[in-house]
């Protein structure tokens, strides 16, 4: 067995939340810069060149690049040969997250209740989803998730009879109300299958994933394929002021589900889709 | 075309704005999201006095990061304006006549901007870190204990804001898309259009 102290999980942690916040993944960075060199509409070559100047901008001044630093969503992959010491893990997240949001000027914006709504002034507790995996090392990926887009999610109990069709209507349903006020140009995930708990946790999952790399199915490659070039023909734009790229990327993820059902969950994401990642 | 304003704003100087024009800001302009918003429209109903003159007023929906030292503010770009939509007719009622953000309104607020000759200003949202470089100065005055949700009196320079929503009843969340979408499909029926 590794031994590991949850300690150096806490700073990593930290440092994952400034460093996620302040500088967006770079296939996330190129995908704007690609999106800017193709798009053809003077409106949106503009709103394209501020969301560019801005990543500048935040680099030069050691600032955000959106004032929404979110909630923070970390993930953690822990071998099975590891053997934790010290505070509890899921402690040690919050501990981080602490630290980072306090060391890195990120903004404070968690709630303690959600209807009592008291702000616990350190951004914790992180939202922590844990996986046991082989080996005897610690993946941690911190991403960062704003509200602005995350209220724009949503999940839908299909029936099976509705199909990859149905599940196609409702994704670019979704995607055609949310778009607007979610910072297009958007990264979207999709979950599709498992139980109603399942679909949102394989959509979140989804936008893991950097934006040059296809489903490993080809069904479902081609799928998100085809939806990002519908969503690119809505026509509603980079920050919905009209164009031809209203969203970046698009990635599903699919998992086993009951005979009775299709669960769709789509989680909508902004131009500032941002994570960071470290092993240990 | 782009226009310079300066606040307070006039139903005046609001009138030939139309959505779609750019706008360079100079003058006041007050933070205020959700947590505001309902302490803001509890004031106004038991008649008591606001942190700031609402006259002519814009205010902006934007919560800020703390701003490291030696800066006047951190990343301060817009939040969903839709949020602020139960009460935004109210305060447009009482004469704020500019508000900034991102996202669609309702047609409650598009209909009482009419009435009060009120405009929608967007800035780029996610571009936070851009904005705070057009701030010159910052000042938390009202509700401290809201921390990031705080009114917060900002003095902008140069702030270049696009008209989202016009007093006349335009609104570019509908008239951009279908600008592009008619460029778009008048290129694919091979018409040679200007852009």
């Amino acid at each position: 067995m590794r031994v590991l102290h949850t300690d150096e999980i806490a700073a990593a942690v930290a440092q994952l939340c400034v460093q996620a916040n302040r500088a967006l993944p770079a296939d996330v960075a190129a995908a704007l810069a690609a999106a800017r060199r193709r798009e053809e509409w003077p409106t949106a070559q503009n709103a394209l060149d501020v969301m560019l100047e801005n990543l500048d901008a935040a680099r030069e001044h050691c600032l955000p690049i959106c004032q929404d630093t979110g909630m923070a969503c970390v993930f953690i992959e822990l071998g099975q040969e590891v053997a934790l010491q010290g505070p509890l893990l899921s402690d040690a997240v919050h501990e981080g997250v602490r630290r980072g949001y306090e060391d890195g000027y990120l903004r404070k914006s968690i709630v303690a209740d959600p209807l009592r709504r008291t702000n616990t002034g350190d951004n914790t507790p992180a939202q922590l989803t844990l996986s046991l995996v082989a080996g005897d090392k610690v993946r941690i990926t911190v991403a960062p998730k704003g509200f602005g887009s995350e209220n724009m999610s949503r999940i839908a109990m299909l029936p099976p009879a509705a199909g990859q069709a149905g599940a196609e209507e409702f994704i670019l349903q979704t995607v055609r109300a949310g778009a607007p006020n979610a910072c297009p140009p958007l990264v979207v995930g999709v979950g599709i299958g498992g139980s109603f708990d399942a679909a949102p946790q394989l959509a979140k999952k989804a936008l893991l994933r950097p934006l040059d790399v296809p489903h490993p199915d080809p069904r479902y490659a081609e799928m998100e394929q085809h939806l990002l070039e519908e969503i690119n023909r809505m026509g509603i734009g980079p920050a919905g002021y009209g164009g031809g790229t209203t969203a970046l990327g698009l990635a599903i993820e699919a998992a086993p589900t009951h005979i009775a059902g299709l669960p769709v969950a789509v989680n909508i994401s902004c131009h500032a889709t941002r994570r960071a990642q470290t092993v240990l | 075309m782009t226009h310079r304003l300066q606040t307070p704003f006039t139903r005046q100087a609001l009138a030939p704005l139309r959505a779609g024009d750019e706008v360079l800001l100079d003058g006041v302009i007050y933070t205020a999201r959700d947590a505001a918003h309902a302490r803001l429209v509890q004031l106004l109903e038991a008649g008591a006095a606001l942190p700031f003159a609402l006259p002519g007023a814009c205010i902006y929906y934007a919560g800020p990061t703390p701003a490291p030292p030696g800066r006047v503010i951190g990343a301060v770009g817009p939040t969903t304006a839709g949020r602020m939509d139960g009460f935004a007719p109210r305060l447009l009622e009482a004469g704020l006549l500019g508000m900034v953000g991102k996202g669609r309104r309702s047609a409650q607020v598009l209909a009482a901007m009419r009435r009060a000759g009120a405009v929608y200003f967007g800035y780029v949202g996610g571009a936070g870190a851009l904005a705070a470089a057009r701030i010159t100065a910052c000042q938390t005055i009202a509700f401290e204990d809201l921390g990031s949700e705080a009114v917060r009196r900002l003095t902008v320079k140069d702030f270049p804001l696009t008209v989202l929503a016009d007093a006349a009843g335009g609104d570019l969340y509908q008239s951009g898309p279908a600008a592009y979408l008619a460029w778009k499909n008048a290129q694919k029926c091979g018409e040679n259009q200007e852009v």
